[in-house]
């Protein structure tokens, strides 16, 4: 019975996919080892994908493998297929195509301040973004950049359209990129750390920006941050990384409430809690392991408390409760391991 | 609510042309070259109209005179009217100093844009080439294929133009390389834009300015080039006019006729100082972190 309904939801669940990506293997030339291993996402309609991990973990380089920007001679990725939009792509011999760039799957960047061309206005930008994948007159591309502009909150939208990216705030122009990325109707939007250089009250607007574009359109997001606050704020569900591997995934509100990676536990106790001011934060002993100096089997064992002699086969991504996925082999650790405080 | 927020956030005004030209404008020097480029221009386009002597036309009567009412800066050896063939040899100058550097821009920029944007093997040829040029001096090898070319203005102008390409090819390259890991190429890949549109429109219009700056630049080298080439009889040929074969002429009358290599040597002298300033404070006020 509760299997039949799992079948269902997960028929359900198939049909809502808008983009999936499977087993992404991703190497530098001249490195030893893979900086991605065989990272799996899933973005369904509607819904907002964190993927969170500190710096180097692969988080932006999924992003860019995802979207083809990486340079080709010099990331070579041996394995991965992305599913988007009825469309199944190879990534080791193939890249997401330019015509599905911007049109089906569209990306903005953390840093609005050079995200946009200094040399031409915020408009000719715009209109060519529609008129690259929607084609149309000129005019008929000024009229969509004018409502996309509207959409995104931009006061004097018909002025704005004639200025060059100096004459805006940093808060503008990441509304101008999301109106850009956003100008095509992209069934995803990716957005890499888009708060991450925005002041405080600039980064909340930006999220429920976001948020109200997802609720209007149905759009699926990626959403890469280090910050769990913003994840807190956003996410419906969560991918944990580390050192290029998805180590921990399923709803927030199960990840936050229940982390079972020792990683994903380590990462929740080093966030301050408002309401236990007093206690120190735990850190994760150790730094992440340059890609070249990456363990075999768990990548974490070298910084786990729990880490054995198992540790050194790799644990697979595998279900520990409904959605939630734990690459651990110790995982659920409560009833693998007796920890005592 | 978000209007009100919106509203109060800074605004700059002005195109950044306009801040570009308000720079220059305040740049004493940069003004002075570019009065002395304007003036020379204005005098070789108008060569043709101003009431001057046939540059060519020999007075026998009038052998190496001094300034005068007549000849306001000489005659030379010949008796041709100095200011005629000043005014006439101008035209060779700047034509080939800015005809030279137009050949150097078309070729050295393109190479250097496919260099420094698809890198790789095309960049590892592009760029040995260019290192295998500039090995050799740049006078040595413009009068090199001057003299392979045969003598003749045409001539030298490709050869100083080849001469100089190595410049701007490894100038672009360069910026192009910076400019290619800019955040707003990868959002324009984002977008889907096609390589070429990428190119002409995020590429290009971001290394111009200091391609503009360094043409500027090089088109004083040019002019000196042309000069050295005339004066070794690989440049303009006699009986028209060249600063550069007039100098060679008067060097054998310094004593007796000392005018004849004055004006041409002030001329070069300025017009290079001019189109070293104007250079200069070109770069100064395309550079977005002086003020």
């Amino acid at each position: 019975m509760s299997e039949s309904i799992q079948n269902t939801a997960q028929g359900q669940s198939q049909a809502d996919t808008l983009l999936s990506l499977t087993d992404l293997v991703l190497r530098f030339r001249g490195q030893a080892n893979d900086v991605l291993d065989g990272v799996d996402l899933t973005v369904k309609r509607g819904e907002v994908l964190c993927v969170v991990g500190e710096s180097g973990c692969g988080k932006s380089v999924t992003a860019m493998a995802l979207m083809g920007l990486l340079p080709s001679n010099s990331a070579r990725v041996s394995s991965g297929i992305l599913d988007v939009d009825g469309s199944r792509i190879d990534l080791s011999c193939n890249t997401l195509p330019a015509e599905m760039r911007g049109n089906h799957v569209a990306m903005i960047f953390q840093e609005p301040m050079t995200s946009l061309n200094p040399t031409f206005t915020i408009g000719s930008q715009i209109i060519e973004a529609v008129q690259r994948h929607s084609g149309g007159t000129k005019s008929q591309a000024r009229d969509r950049a004018l409502q996309m502009l509207q959409r995104v909150g931009i006061a004097n939208p018909a002025q704005r359209l004639s200025e060059y990216p100096h004459q805006l705030s940093g808060g503008m122009r990441q509304r101008v990129m999301i109106a850009m990325a956003l100008a095509n109707d992209p069934q995803i939007l990716i957005a890499d750390e888009p708060t991450t250089a925005l002041d405080v009250t600039i980064q909340a607007q930006i999220l429920d920006l976001i948020r109200d574009l997802r609720d209007e359109t149905g759009m699926g997001t990626i959403m890469i941050t280090h910050d769990l606050g913003v994840v807190a704020e956003i996410a419906d569900t969560v991918a944990v990384m580390y050192g290029g591997q998805v180590v921990e995934q399923g709803p927030v509100a199960e990840v936050f409430n229940n982390p079972q990676h020792p990683y994903t536990i380590g990462l929740m106790s080093a966030m301050p809690q408002l309401d236990d001011p007093g206690t120190r934060l735990v850190i994760v002993p150790g730094t992440v392991p340059t890609v070249a100096n990456m363990p075999v089997g768990c990548r974490f064992r070298t910084r786990c408390a729990f880490a054995t002699a198992t540790c050194e086969t790799r644990p697979p991504l595998r279900d520990i409760a409904q959605d939630h996925q734990t690459a651990c082999h110790y995982a659920p650790l409560e009833t693998n391991l007796s920890v005592s405080a | 609510m978000t209007d009100t927020i919106l509203s109060a956030e800074p605004v700059l005004t002005g195109k950044p042309e306009n801040r570009v030209w308000k720079k220059f404008r305040r740049h004493k020097s940069a003004m002075v070259g570019g009065v002395l480029v304007t003036f020379f221009l204005l005098i070789a386009l108008a060569a043709p109209i101003l009431p001057i002597p046939d540059p060519a036309a020999t007075d026998w009567g009038a052998v190496r005179k001094a300034p005068s009412w007549a000849h306001w800066m000489g005659t030379d050896d010949i008796g041709r009217d100095v200011m005629s063939r000043m005014i006439w040899g101008a035209q060779a100058s700047l034509l080939a100093g800015v005809v030279s550097v137009s050949i150097a821009v078309a070729i050295g920029v393109p190479l250097g844009v496919v260099a420094g944007f698809f890198g790789g093997w095309t960049d590892a040829a592009i760029s040995r080439c260019t290192e295998a040029l500039l090995a050799a001096p740049f006078l040595i090898l413009a009068i090199a294929l001057a003299a392979f070319l045969g003598p003749s203005l045409t001539n030298a102008m490709i050869a100083i133009g080849i001469s100089a390409t190595p410049i701007f090819i490894r100038l672009t390259r360069g910026q192009v390389i910076s400019i290619k890991s800019e955040d707003y190429v990868d959002s324009a890949r984002a977008i889907g834009l096609p390589t070429t549109r990428i190119l002409s429109r995020y590429i290009l219009p971001n290394v111009l300015p200091p391609i503009l700056v360094q043409a500027t630049l090089t088109i004083a080298t040019a002019i000196i080039a042309e000069a050295s080439l005339s004066f070794l009889g690989l440049g303009q040929q006699p009986p028209e006019p060249s600063w550069g074969s007039m100098l060679n002429t008067a060097k054998n009358f310094l004593n007796q006729a000392p005018w004849m290599a004055m004006w041409p040597g002030i001329s070069i002298f300025l017009v290079v100082l001019g189109f070293n300033l104007l250079g200069d404070g070109l770069r100064d006020a395309l550079d977005p972190r002086e003020h």
